[in-house]
């Protein structure tokens, strides 16, 4: 059986291919940070609980904590790196929804995927979704409000992608 | 953040699974069968778990089966919660997998995970205990299919290195009228004080529960108690809650005597709502 715990990993990040040495217990959100350099995804509580730590996979929001990188193979996943003017990185300007801004990434990559999934989302369907998300800022007014904004413009524009 | 190392497999079969651990294990590995991950990477974290391999099922077609308009109903124990909610095969099943966690855990926990982890409230049994599914197991000497209920005392009777495949839920039953309630210490965060999924059939009430003791539960005496239309409500379901088995959880999230309390409301809303309260 094979004995190695390194293997080298090829991921798709943000549209690009990169490849990476790492060992096959490693979360995706250690790999990201430490291996890609790409420290939008925010380590909080390691533990599933808080949300800071939000990426996509295929277009789905995962907790990339609790994800290993290895499963990721032959996904294709998105940080908030990869997000390049979404409507919502705006909003959340617009709406002032972050103080200190640690759990802003995990928000706004949830809140992405919600609006891409779900563009007639419902009250309780748009609070269902972010309370998978914690502040300890508590700029949660901020965050629905800016989330219900860009819904709305969605809704009123039904062509633009 | 897993503080020690292992190798991870991703088989393609059911038979290339069961192989896989039957070597690992051979090698001292203590294989582990891989869902959705979230409790093994949580647990290795606190170092409750330890594993040389994890063998992840998620690319295993069986295990990933979702047969809505067949019957029965087939639901694979790699689905992830979320997928479960959204195609809804089986609305009382929906029901108990969305009070689960939070939606974007859900995207990852499974059907097979949630029903096979060590944390024991294992909501996403209730339905299937009510329904009366069936779970098909694969493991060294094939697969075998049986009555979920039957194997299940405290929890799923699994011999080394056999994993759940599916659940098969009769679909006429999937439809059923049912009553699902979720009561937390405090609003919608944390583990439940207890939880109660029911369905009603040919007039009989079958209901199971979570939350009570530090297993989930069906009992034939409880349901006996409740079903007992001579008796007036308040008797039945004071008879029910002492017929309930023990010991009853007493922890910091509640105490014995506030669980019973609370399960006796939420049986009382049970048979209200499913029509059978009428003498309260
Ligand atoms: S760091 Fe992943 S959920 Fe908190
Ligand atoms: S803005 Fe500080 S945690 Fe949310």
């Amino acid at each position: 059986m094979e004995e190695t715990t390194k293997r080298e990993l090829v991921l798709h990040v943000n549209g690009e291919r990169r490849s990476i040495v790492t060992r096959q217990a490693e979360t995706l959100l250690f790999v990201l940070r430490d291996g890609l350099g790409l420290t939008g995804a925010k380590p909080g509580c390691l533990n599933g609980d808080c949300g800071a730590c939000t990426v996509l996979v295929d277009g789905t929001p995962i907790k990339s904590c609790m994800m290993l990188a290895i499963e990721t193979v032959g996904k294709e996943i998105t940080s908030i790196e990869g997000l390049d003017d979404a409507p919502i990185q705006h909003a959340f300007v617009r709406h002032f929804a972050f103080q200190c801004g640690y759990c802003t990434p995990g928000f706004i990559m949830n809140a992405h995927a919600l609006i891409e999934r779900h563009p007639n989302a419902d009250e309780a369907t748009i609070q269902e979704w972010l309370e998978s998300n914690i502040c300890r800022c508590t700029s949660y007014q901020e965050i629905e409000a800016a989330v219900k904004e860009v819904l709305e413009a969605k809704k009123a524009k039904p062509t633009d992608p | 953040m897993v503080p020690f190392d292992f190798a991870y497999y991703r088989p393609q079969s059911i038979a290339e699974a069961t192989a896989l651990f039957a070597a690992l294990e051979r090698d001292g590995k203590r294989p582990l069968y891989y869902g959705g991950g979230t409790e093994i990477i949580t647990l290795s974290r606190l170092n409750l778990v330890r594993t040389a391999a994890v063998i992840d099922i998620k690319s295993i077609p069986e295990c990933r089966a979702l047969e809505a308009s067949a019957d029965p109903l087939v639901l694979g124990a790699a689905l992830a919660l979320g997928e479960l909610e959204e195609a809804n095969p089986f609305p009382l099943l929906t029901k108990a997998a969305r009070e689960v966690a939070d939606r974007t855990a859900r995207n990852q926990i499974t059907l097979g995970g949630n029903i096979c982890g060590q944390i024991f409230y294992r909501e996403t049994a209730l339905p299937l205990f009510v329904a009366e599914a069936d779970v098909i197991i694969a493991g060294p000497y094939g697969i075998r299919q049986c009555r979920f209920l039957d194997l299940f005392h405290q929890q799923l009777q699994l011999g080394r290195g056999e994993f759940v495949v599916q659940f098969k839920v009769d679909r006429a039953t999937a439809t059923l009228p049912h009553f699902h309630r979720k009561r937390r210490k405090q609003g919608e965060v944390g583990y439940p004080l207890v939880t109660i999924a029911a369905l009603k059939k040919d007039g009989t009430v079958r209901v199971a529960l979570s939350g009570i003791c530090p297993f989930p539960f069906r009992s034939a005496d409880v349901e006996a108690h409740l079903n007992d239309r001579n008796r007036p409500v308040g008797e039945r379901i004071q008879a029910a809650v002492d017929a309930f088995p023990r010991p009853i959880l007493h922890d910091i999230e509640g105490s014995a005597d506030y669980r019973l309390f609370v399960a006796a409301q939420l049986l009382e809303d049970m048979l209200r709502e499913l029509g059978d309260g009428e003498t309260v």
